[in-house]
């Protein structure tokens, strides 16, 4: 019993890595419609240079908040002077990203090796803490709490500021914002470093839990997009939604189906693009 | 010129094992035309539909462990053989149905899933697949009696193969059905309403292009006598995506160059560097941002430029 | 005999209602000029009646037909054709080329894999002869990238003109022309024989107004006003639409 119970909390933990690392790549996929294969690569080189900063004297939190910062400054720079040039020309800016993903990938294989690296949970969030007539770790806790305060964040942004606005709007028809005075090329590049950013701090809170090594993206980057088509690309709550199936599957799945658990992952993302193409909460066709 | 240009390659691939200087160099023109083949079966989706997929290494994959599995069972190599390709066009089939609810981005995103799912079945079904140790093949077949099990024997075998796909594709590109099949690519809303069922066109093109990259698979398979989880990864469908594109989708030469040097690139870096992916990574950046229609396009338009150049300094010279 | 019939058509996107219960009814061999003001629903009334929008009710009739569930790809079999107000031509081949396309559509050679296209004889005599009715035949292989405006639209009427429709739907030809352009079209249009019920949406008058027998006004998405020419032109409330109310 307690092994299910295990495996719930595992789910929702993993749920909630997912759910900042989707979000991201939901609302640049919904507004610049571009799958950005370099997400996966974004939260492993997020997680590597959290270990850096980690081995530099960081404690973990700013190390975490490094990671953000750097994926966020990096994301800036490749949205800025790589994507910008190519405007337009989805499929070029698609290609370019899984070229990017190569690059990344290989240069943090030369840069911190092959062996996995494990990171030590936050000192104050050691331990469990019984709850319910269960223990529960009280890290993986954290990253949820985490997650729905992230989420809400989220939330309030898109439907209370104006930069929020803009990003409904971009999503909505992005050469009719345009026309209507949103700085569209801005706010891609904004919204690029917002997801990026998520990415490397979801790499980092992830890493006590996941390790760091070469594979991290590869195994990342499809959870994104199966969130992302099961959800809806541009739909926060898609991708929440989505980020808990996928966890639910991602940790359930190996225990019930040893096997066909990469199979069964995929196939509710099967069935949405059979019945519902646009996704659960999407508004916008694949 | 081009008959002569033709004729002199023809030749000189035919000839190949005599004077290319040993079974090393042989055995990468063989891997050249394999990929060659898996390129221009990718090509007739990319190049002439319009439609990108990151999933066929998948497809390739699912003909070569058919086939590794198939041998291994005791079943014959012909059996074998037909058995994969058969598999091979009934999975494109699948992927058909599935990819095309969407098209451009959200096709290439479908197929890019697809084709992990294929992954993760190799990888972690391993009672099936024997996971990351692969399926041996433990010999070559023996067409007519006639043994493979040298390079050079086996570089003629995959060159007529090679010749047979590039037939069917010339035939194919000057059909009626690939112009239409074009037709879909440029203008899809016009040609529904011309009377054209667009559906059905690309689902009959994908499983023609499923079919080579099958038969490619199958004689990847061959080859190396040996498939492993990693004929299936997204690197490898990127791999081949990018032969396509380098070379110049929407040509028949295209994905021939494209094969070569992306063959030739991977060969040499790999003697050299440990990083073929970062060389890749790289390749794939530079075409996209200096030469995105591609090799051979790109020649011909500057080999346009560079004759326009020459006439015009010969009329001011005549002067 | 009715060529082509509209009863009740009423499509909504969201909360915009873009057709509004329209009919009307077209006789063969008929000259109908649909006009109205901008965003009035012409081009979406033409795309119900091509079967690219579904209804939300109401029925197309083609011929007698009831053809309001026959999918799109069909109703060219039909005997239905149409152009486009925004040119969509296939940019990589030649005149020739994009003729033979429309040709090819109705055609059971458009499944072959194997045979030479440019060896169908019969597949490329029909399309010059369309380019010449339109005056283009002497430009017929050149590559449509090199071709002008004007050209490009005469390529459109030709493409439409090889599938011998029945019902012929124009949206727009006259768009961009150049006066002596819309005069070489309008003739051209003037010649094609009767046997070919036409259905033209325009905006500029004069020339569509030469060729108009029966026009139909429409404004928001619903008809307001219907007749023959002299009559829709002095009745007050095509005046109205026009000059504001």
């Amino acid at each position: 019993m307690s092994q299910w119970v295990v495996l719930a909390v595992n789910s929702f933990s993993f749920g909630g890595l997912l759910f900042l690392l989707s979000a991201g790549f939901s609302l640049i996929f919904g507004l610049m419609r571009i799958p950005n294969l370099t997400h996966g690569s974004l939260f492993m080189l997020g997680a590597y240079i959290g270990v850096t900063g980690l081995r530099l004297g960081l404690d973990f939190w700013s190390a975490a908040l490094l990671s953000g910062l750097a994926m966020a400054a990096l994301g800036g720079v490749i949205e800025r002077f790589l994507l910008r040039r190519l405007q337009g020309q989805e499929l070029p800016q698609v290609l370019m990203t899984l070229g990017l993903s190569f690059i990344i990938a290989d240069l943090c294989l030369m840069e911190w090796t092959g062996d996995p690296i494990s990171v030590s949970t936050p000192g104050a969030l050691r331990g469990v803490v019984p709850l319910l007539g269960f223990v529960f770790p009280i890290y993986r806790l954290a990253i949820v709490l985490i997650a729905v305060v992230i989420a809400a964040a989220l939330w309030l942004m898109l439907d209370w500021t104006r930069l929020g606005a803009m990003i409904r709007a971009g999503v909505d028809d992005a050469p009719i914002a345009r026309v209507m005075g949103v700085p569209v090329s801005r706010l891609f590049t904004t919204v690029f470093c917002l997801g990026a950013g998520l990415a490397g701090f979801a790499g980092m809170l992830g890493a006590p839990i996941l390790s760091v090594y070469p594979g991290l993206d590869a195994e990342m980057l499809p959870l994104a997009l199966i969130v992302v088509i099961l959800g809806g690309s541009g739909s926060l709550l898609g991708a929440l939604v989505g980020s808990f199936v996928v966890g639910v599957l991602y940790n359930f799945g190996p225990a019930l189906f040893p096997e066909l658990a990469y199979v069964v992952l995929f196939l509710p993302m099967l069935l949405v693009l059979v019945l519902r193409p646009q996704g659960l909460f999407g508004r916008q066709s694949l | 010129m081009r008959r002569a240009a033709l004729a002199l390659a023809i030749i000189a691939l035919v000839t190949l094992p005599y004077w290319i200087g040993g079974s090393y160099y042989i055995n990468i023109a063989s891997q050249i035309l394999i990929w060659a083949v898996f390129a221009l079966g990718l090509n007739v989706l990319v190049g002439y539909g319009g439609l990108v997929s990151l999933g066929h290494a998948g497809l390739f994959g699912t003909a070569g462990y058919a086939a590794a599995w198939l041998v291994a069972a005791g079943v014959g190599q012909l059996a074998s053989g037909v058995g994969a390709i058969g598999l091979t066009v009934l999975m494109s089939a699948l992927f058909a149905v599935l990819a095309l609810r969407a098209t451009g981005i959200g096709f290439l995103m479908i197929t890019l899933a697809l084709g992990q799912i294929l992954w993760g079945i190799a990888y972690r079904w391993i009672s099936l697949t024997n996971g990351d140790n692969g399926i041996n093949v433990s010999a070559r077949p023996m067409p007519l009696g006639l043994s493979l099990a040298t390079p050079s024997a086996f570089y003629i075998a995959t060159l007529m193969v090679f010749g047979l796909a590039v037939a069917a594709m010339a035939s194919f590109v000057a059909s009626p059905f690939g112009a239409c099949l074009r037709g879909t690519r440029d203008q899809a809303r016009r040609m529904t309403a011309l009377g054209y069922d667009v559906w059905l066109i690309r689902f009959l093109a994908f499983l023609f292009s499923g079919f080579w990259t099958g038969i490619a698979g199958l004689l990847f398979c061959y080859y190396d006598q040996f498939v492993s989880p990693h004929l299936l990864t997204l690197s490898s469908s990127a791999e081949v995506l990018l032969m396509v594109i380098s070379g110049g989708s929407g040509t028949l030469l295209g994905p021939i160059a494209g094969a070569t040097l992306v063959v030739a690139m991977k060969t040499v870096a790999s003697a050299y560097i440990e990083r073929w992916n970062l060389v890749l990574g790289a390749i794939f950046v530079a075409i996209i941002m200096l030469m995105p229609e591609g090799l051979v396009p790109g020649s011909q338009r500057l080999w346009r430029w560079a004759r326009r150049g020459r006439d015009l300094a010969a009329a001011a010279t005549s002067r | 005999m009715i060529a082509l019939e509209a009863r009740a058509l009423s499509k909504s996107f969201g909360g915009l209602r873009v057709s509004t219960d329209v009919s009307f009814a077209v006789e063969a061999g008929e000259r109908r000029l649909i006009i109205g003001p901008n965003g009035a629903g012409k081009t979406t009334l033409f795309n119900l009646i091509t079967g690219e929008l579904r209804p939300d009710s109401g029925s197309v009739h083609l011929l007698g037909r009831d053809i309001t569930s026959v999918p799109s790809r069909r109703r060219a079999h039909l005997g239905l054709a149409r152009t486009y107000q925004i040119i969509t031509l296939f940019p990589q081949d030649t005149l020739l080329g994009n003729v033979m396309l429309a040709l090819l559509g109705l055609s059971p050679l458009r499944w072959n894999p194997i045979v030479r296209l440019t060896s169908q004889s019969a597949l490329l005599e029909e399309p010059r002869e369309a380019l010449a009715r339109v005056g283009l035949d002497g430009i017929a292989d050149r590559p449509l990238a090199e071709t002008s405006y004007g050209e490009r639209r005469r390529v459109e009427i030709a493409m439409a003109l090889a599938q011998r429709p029945k019902v012929l739907l124009l949206d727009e030809p006259f768009a961009g022309l150049s006066i002596p352009e819309r005069r070489q079209v309008l003739e051209l249009l003037l010649a094609i024989p009767r046997d070919t019920t036409i259905v033209m949406i325009e905006h500029d008058m004069d020339v569509a107004l030469e060729f108009a027998e029966r026009i139909t006004l429409l404004h928001f998405g619903a008809v307001i006003v219907e007749g023959t020419r002299g009559e829709v032109v002095a009745d007050p409330r095509t005046r109205e639409v026009y000059l504001g109310a």
